[in-house]
């Protein structure tokens, strides 16, 4: 302690703002605190890792033959699917784990601290696109050991994993807000999945559409989530960027640009 | 004389309402640069209320408060960079290693990944944690914890640092690690401004004491100052020999010039002592006067009669909320003022003699 000296606080030259360069390092540092927690705790990834695992397999035996009439052919129509709901699905983690994080002692400290404002719910956000890509890779890879072969390529493979992971980094937006407002980390779970099983189960994820009642189709049709599988499956299936893609990236933006400023402000009133 | 460098944290008329709890209501605080100042209450007085304003994590609903010169609501990025905040219970992430923690925070304060490697490692040296640095946070100590928890707080080296209640549930050995790490602190040049259930923690560490109660300042002023409003010590004593009480009586009344008090049960006597150095002269006595004592110790007022002084309501009046938190966010049970470890023999070891 004696090395240290104390240099006198007011004698020192400070800054009341926070610049940009400042604000993005910060969030990489939060988001490294992330990518340390999913380390130590790694059954919080259970719904990345076990679930697109048991869920492809489920689905693929279980609907195979009565959908599409084999397990081969179903596999295209699945897969997509199968990755837009479980990579959605592990969006509202964000939510929850925000929630719990901002119970903590710790955020106290992080509060205190001269940092960007933002920065430990950008990190948190930041983080779990690394969740996004563990669900994505391992839904392919399913998808491969089973028999899929998509004919689109790798590249386009790659592009719609990257697809599915912006859209959910989007959606994860919805899930923080809620994390951000709620009382308790239970209460976003419910919240979160009340919203998220109308919008994966009722799209065209699993079934074709022209199955469906016709008021079901209407919903299914506007819904993003259906764009969202149909743009993975042209660009996995046919390798074309078509024109769902181009609608769910609008509405990703969408979503974005409406509750990124919703869930910010509500972030800084409490922070 | 009043110039802004003077003065680490000047605040006027605080207040904070939580529903219709007045939590703070109306505190002012002037803290001297360079001092240790100690804000002495029971739980739910508002001390922790009062920090977090004053360290930007709460807004106040009146007053004004600035950080050496610097308003804590209009320059709130300012006051954060020259304040270091350790709470009442450990902020540091629990599921990352201590190392990783200091990492963390170091890298948030600015300094580069070699830097704060540097920097993480001197300060667990510093701190006696080296051996745990990369142990899971869960299997800490509390003392270990808040050590940490200090640690994180002196990356950016503030020079004001605020510790709310740093003692609270340890061990007096660890307790007194923690006062000697604080004053250590001070040593550097730090303010620190520290809140205490224990008079006689803030009797150790504070250069000046407010004492608050139901959100004001009830009294302020020295250690010393606070004592002689509360009163005097007392002195416990039990012999060895029953049957020398009455010559042991005989032997205070003279030292002393007191009346002293037999409590038959235990066979131990007590008196008022308005000087606590006057016991050398009394075991000089009792050596010469050829009686045993088995026991002998000088108590310090406890907080409860501090607070009868000053308020004329004993501290635990303050009836906490329903589910037993206060707004300090403690549980009633650490609030025992008189706690065995608070006052009596742990807290004045110089003065207990046992045997």
């Amino acid at each position: 302690m004696t090395a240290l000296t104390i240099t006198p606080g007011a004698s020192r030259t400070l800054k009341n703002h926070v610049g940009l360069a400042q604000t993005v390092r910060n969030s990489f540092s939060m988001a490294g605190r992330g990518l340390i927690k999913m380390r130590r705790t790694p059954e919080q990834l259970i719904d990345v890792t076990v679930q697109p695992i048991i869920f492809t397999l489920m689905f693929t035996y279980i609907f195979g033959g009565a959908i599409a009439g084999s397990v081969a052919d179903y596999l295209p129509l699945l897969i997509p699917g199968i990755l837009v709901q479980t990579v959605v699905t592990t969006s509202v983690v964000t939510g929850v784990q925000l929630r719990e994080d901002m119970d903590k002692g710790v955020f106290d400290r992080f509060k205190s601290l001269p940092i960007a404002r933002i920065a430990p719910l950008a990190g948190a956000l930041l983080a779990d696109t690394v969740r996004y890509a563990i669900a994505t890779t391992l839904t392919f890879a399913m998808g491969f050991a089973l028999g899929y072969r998509p004919e689109g390529g790798l590249g386009a493979v790659v592009l719609a994993g990257l697809l599915v992971i912006v859209c959910s980094w989007a959606i994860s937006w919805i899930f923080a807000f809620f994390g951000v407002i709620a009382r308790s980390a239970a209460s976003v779970q419910g919240i979160s999945f009340l919203v998220l099983f109308p919008l994966t189960f009722l799209s065209n994820a699993f079934v074709p559409v022209d199955t469906l009642p016709p008021f079901l189709q209407w919903f299914v049709n506007v819904n993003p989530v259906s764009h969202l599988v149909t743009a993975v499956r042209d660009l996995a299936n046919t390798a074309t960027f078509g024109g769902d893609a181009w609608i769910s990236l609008l509405g990703a933006a969408i979503i974005v640009a409406v509750f990124a400023p919703l869930t910010v402000r509500a972030y800084m009133k409490k922070a | 004389m009043t110039h802004s460098s003077d003065w680490a944290v000047e605040a006027h008329g605080l207040v904070k309402v939580f529903g219709d709890n007045r939590a703070v209501d109306g505190v002012d605080l002037s803290v001297r640069t360079g001092t240790v100042y100690g804000v002495l209450g029971p739980n739910g007085a508002g001390k922790t209320t009062t920090i977090r304003m004053l360290a930007t994590l709460l807004k106040p609903d009146g007053g004004d408060a600035t950080v050496f010169g610097h308003d804590i609501r209009r320059e709130p990025q300012i006051v954060r960079q020259l304040i270091g905040v350790t709470g009442q219970y450990a902020s540091v992430d629990e599921t990352l290693s201590a190392t990783e923690n200091l990492m963390l925070f170091s890298r948030l304060n600015g300094l580069s990944r070699a830097d704060a490697r540097r920097k993480s490692s001197e300060l667990l040296e510093e701190f006696g944690l080296s051996e745990a640095a990369t142990r899971p946070l869960k299997k800490f100590s509390g003392g270990m914890r808040r050590r940490l928890d200090l640690a994180a707080s002196l990356i950016s080296q503030p020079p004001l640092i605020f510790l709310d209640e740093p003692t609270t549930g340890l061990d007096p050995r660890t307790r007194s690690q923690m006062w000697d790490t604080i004053r250590r602190l001070v040593a550097t040049g730090s303010t620190v401004l520290l809140t205490t259930q224990y008079l006689d923690e803030a009797d150790q560490l504070a250069d000046r004491i407010a004492v608050i109660d139901r959100g004001i300042v009830v009294a302020e002023g020295t250690a010393g100052e606070l004592k002689a409003s509360v009163g005097t010590s007392s002195l416990l004593l039990r012999l060895a020999d029953a049957g020398s009480l009455e010559r042991a009586r005989h032997a205070i009344l003279d030292v002393l010039g007191v009346e002293s008090v037999l409590t038959p049960e235990a066979g131990r006597i007590t008196a008022p002592m308005s000087d606590p150095d006057s016991v050398t002269d009394l075991l000089i006595r009792l050596r010469a006067d050829g009686i045993a004592i088995e026991e002998l110790s000088v108590q310090q007022p406890t907080l409860d009669e501090v607070f009868l002084a000053l308020t004329g309501h004993p501290a635990d009046d303050e009836a906490p909320s329903p589910d037993g938190t206060s707004p300090d966010g403690t549980s009633p049970d650490g609030s025992a003022p008189g706690a065995p470890g608070a006052s009596g023999t742990a807290s004045t070891p110089e003065l207990e003699t046992a045997r």
